[in-house]
């Protein structure tokens, strides 16, 4: 553990790119395979699901500190991170010292934290306080971590392929692949890794999404729109449809196999050829087309899939790439021949599985006006793909973009302001929005994003000192400060009190220029329902 | 406050002691300021008379302008003004500063201003005063902040530097311009005895001139500024206000590492936004367990909480402890949020 928390430690301390590569890098180099595999289980975002949740740690410390539970609540609020606040905590009580534990972080993992499972509550918190009270500061965070998941040390995953490929000498590709699709942290597989040796390839594996950039610039600086494929931009989840050895794997951009929450893409999905994979979209798809994006919430959120919810929102995969056809990887091949291949592979599909249709435009300014009217088809925009290019790994600028269409906009008045968690802990960045209704003020966003780090840091000192009431870490302000808000669609919702649930909120600007009586007025935004 | 007479009240100007005609650390001019320390937020510009504890007086002539009519007065002196008796009495947080004790008919009132209980080689220790009712500060006051021993840090401060050193980089502490630069300059020279020379933005050069003159033992100190063109400062120490993080003025140094050293490192959002490098946990304020640690032992039955957490303080001696506290609105900042 003691290794495992020193390495935290460097990637916590330093800015710089580089300096993290190398102490990753440093770190696999040195540490046995089984700590290496669990370490970077953690650095590429994975986490124990359900295991203790960040309110029983709070709770348990809590507890141990003789804290009531409001000041613990505060504290929180202050630091933004459950794990850390809780180090801090036990430190404030039993001191930062504590014995360097020499007990390697794979045998840390399966022999102490995994087997919490096997434990009732009472006997959880025992192990966990003993944790507490016996390590010093930093591991006691990093355990902490371990529990609660959520490694941000600023390391992207490109940067932990980039150790990875360092200590093996392998190609950056070649290792994000590997690593996709619920990788499991053991020394057996960590050392197959870094040989390059891909024997027993899982069946499962999805492939790295490639993710297009957004469009800012006018299309016409793209070249000449022959060059282009074109489609809709779908508002659904990303996913990959992987057949393979008679089985159907359905993985989201999350890398979450949720092929069980859609049972209808499964089905269809198995009337293709072994060693297919598709990328597209899953969308909720009733008689009328696509639905809202929220139908496809219902499916996502339940634990059981019950026949209503099937009926009431089907579910319908829209494929537009094909990336492995008859067990073949074909990503270097073009764009536009591996779009004909889809066609030919997808065709016949039962409903439930189809390829997102092609957009033809003779020019830009033809493809702009089809872009202006994209709302009403419920899409939110435009991808245009190059004809020519390979399917890429990861963000990269140039042959993918997304052209999505202008947000609705609208003026609406701060009344609530919350501390934001990481590095925006003990500054206001979580606010939320209302509008004028019958002379009150009804709250219709939260938004986190949309100012720079200059306004952040003013309106901060702002609502410091206008706070007028506090509930727990929420403080309410007067209506005197007005922003644009961006959004990408507006819903009826009977969920929230102004009945409207907006989707991608962001701040747009502040509007100083603006009193808070001239913002806007809920029928106003109502009038902009795109449903 | 609701006493009939009390001993201080609050008003647009500040605290007030109506029996004395004084306010204390008042942040509007009125006609007699009594002040704890140098720091803006509590020595404002304006006031037709000041008192002040004799060990600042350099430092409030620099800041206030060394014609102010200031009154010096040695630690514990007594000092008659109106029906009050005043004195002040070290708080261990910056040269000079100090609590001030408020006798008004038998009853005692003591304004910390900003204090810490650690031991600080650039200013006296804090002394404790027994009293009634205690004006303290909150900066620190939730239970997340408690500070290792000034030993620990600054032993973590030099192996920082002695890294840096070895890779030809320069080291930049960023550090508040009155107390914390002068404490790290103190504590280089105590602890480790060097000689080496420290260099300093030019923001930092009057304060540590105004505690050289006060006597205090510093590490030698030359300005960036004084340096020939060209000089890298490859391996070199040099310590600069935050303000200066990120300006063109970083430019002519080799490869710098950059840290800041404040209380507020002890949580580690607030370090990746301002993007440094490192952070070193020392203040100049009280921690969590000395800001209780101190209430208890003045005895005070009644509790004002300024700056920072004083809502939370206010309620946790409220609840917690039987107090009777509250939480005032001042205009005081503490280790500023947004240096």
């Amino acid at each position: 553990m003691r290794r495992f928390a020193r390495l935290y430690a460097d990637l916590d301390a330093t800015t710089k790119t580089n300096a993290k590569v190398d102490a990753m890098a440093a770190y696999f180099e040195s540490a046995p395979a089984a700590d290496a595999a669990w370490a970077l289980f953690f650095l590429t975002g994975e986490r124990l699901k359900r295991l203790i949740g960040s309110r029983t740690l709070r709770a348990w410390v809590q507890e141990l500190a003789e804290l009531p539970d409001w000041l613990v609540d505060d504290s929180y609020a202050a630091v933004g991170d459950t794990a850390e606040t809780v180090a801090l905590l036990v430190d404030a009580t039993v001191g930062g010292e504590g014995e360097a534990d020499e007990l390697g972080l794979a045998a840390w993992m399966e022999e102490r934290i995994l087997p919490l499972r096997r434990l009732d509550e009472a006997g959880q918190k025992d192990a966990i306080q003993g944790w507490w009270c016996r390590l010093d500061r930093e591991q006691r965070f990093v355990v902490n971590k371990l529990l609660t998941g959520g490694f941000r040390v600023g390391v992207s995953q490109g940067l932990v392929v980039r150790a990875i490929a360092k200590v093996s000498g392998l190609d950056g590709a070649v290792v994000s692949h590997r690593l996709m699709g619920g990788w499991q942290p053991t020394a057996e597989n960590y050392e197959a890794l870094l040989r390059g040796d891909d024997g027993a390839a899982d069946a499962s594996r999805p492939y790295p999404f490639f993710l297009a950039s957004q469009l800012e610039a006018e299309p016409a600086t793209l070249g000449p729109i022959e060059d282009w494929l074109v489609e809709w931009k779908w508002d659904g989840i990303r996913g990959q449809l992987v057949k393979r050895a008679g089985a159907v794997h359905l993985w989201s951009r999350g890398e979450e196999l949720v092929t069980e929450r859609f049972p209808e893409i499964e089905r269809a999905g198995l009337d293709l050829p072994d060693g297919t994979v598709l990328d597209g979209e899953i969308l909720a798809w009733d008689t009328n087309g696509v639905m809202p994006f929220a139908a496809l919430q219902k499916r996502i959120g339940r634990l059981k899939l019950s026949a209503k919810i099937l009926k009431e929102a089907p579910v319908r995969f829209l494929a537009y790439d094909l990336l492995e056809e008859e067990g073949a990887d074909i990503r270097p091949v073009a764009q536009l021949e591996r779009r004909r291949r889809l066609e030919a592979v997808v065709a016949g599909a039962r409903d439930a599985l189809g390829t997102s249709e092609l957009v033809h435009a003779e020019s830009w300014a033809e493809l702009a006006e089809l872009r202006a009217h994209a709302r009403e088809r419920r899409v939110e925009g435009l991808m245009l793909k190059r004809r020519g290019a390979p399917y890429q790994v990861g963000r990269r600028r140039g042959d993918w973009w997304k052209w999505k269409i202008e947000p609705l906009t609208v003026d609406a008045v701060l009344i609530y302001a919350q501390a934001g968690s990481g590095r925006r802990a003990n500054l206001f960045t979580d606010y939320t929005f209302a509008v004028w209704d019958d002379g009150g003020l009804v709250p219709i966003a939260k938004a986190y994003s949309g100012l720079d780090d200059k306004e952040i840091a003013e309106l901060d000192r702002w609502i410091r000192r206008h706070t007028v009431e506090r509930f727990g870490p929420v403080r309410s302000v007067p209506a005197a400060q007005v922003f644009e808000l961006a959004f990408e669609g507006i819903q009826r919702s009977a969920r929230h009190k102004s009945g409207i649930a907006v989707r991608f909120p962001r701040i747009a600007r502040w509007r100083r220029d603006k009193p808070a009586a001239e913002a806007d007025r809920l029928d106003g935004v109502k009038a902009m329902l795109t449903e | 406050m609701t006493d009939p007479t009390p001993v201080l009240t609050l008003t647009p100007q500040g605290l007030y002691c109506p029996a004395g005609g004084f306010h204390v650390d008042p942040w509007r001019p009125v006609p007699t300021a009594v002040v704890t320390h140098g720091h803006a937020d509590h020595a404002r510009w304006g006031h037709a008379r000041y008192h002040a504890a004799a060990p600042g007086e350099g430092i409030l002539r620099r800041r206030l302008g060394a014609d102010i009519d200031l009154a010096s007065h040695a630690y514990g002196a007594p000092l008659a003004l109106g029906d009050a008796t005043v004195s002040f009495h070290p708080a261990g947080h910056v040269l000079g500063s100090a609590q001030v004790r408020i006798e008004v008919a038998g009853e005692v009132w003591v304004v910390t201003g900003d204090y810490k209980r650690e031991a600080d080689p650039s200013c006296a220790p804090f002394e404790l005063v027994r009293c009634d009712g205690f004006v303290t500060e909150a900066t620190f006051a939730l239970p997340i902040y408690r500070w290792d021993p000034g030993e620990k840090v600054v032993g973590e401060i030099l192996a920082w530097w002695a890294e840096n050193a070895r890779r030809q980089r320069t080291s930049i502490l960023f550090c508040y311009a009155l107390g914390k630069a002068q404490r790290l300059l103190a504590e280089l020279h105590a602890r480790t005895g060097t000689e080496r020379t420290v260099h300093l933005h030019g923001a930092l050069v009057p304060m540590v001139d105004a505690y050289r003159e006060a006597g205090v033992p510093l590490a030698p100190t030359a300005p960036v500024s004084a340096a020939p063109k060209g000089e890298t400062f490859a391996g070199e120490l040099v310590l600069a206000p935050p303000s200066a993080m990120g300006t063109t003025w970083m430019r002519r140094f080799a490869e710098p590492q950059t840290a800041f050293v404040s209380g507020w490192m002890r949580v580690r959002g607030q370090r990746r936004r301002r993007g440094y490098d490192r952070g070193f946990v020392l203040s100049d304020h009280v921690d969590w367990p000395d800001v209780l640690r101190t209430v208890a032992e003045t005895g005070a039955r009644r509790v004002l909480c300024t700056h920072g957490y004083a809502d939370t303080l206010a309620r946790f001696l409220r609840e917690e402890r039987g107090l009777d506290a509250a939480a005032i609105e001042t205009a005081f900042e503490g280790e500023a949020d947004d240096g």
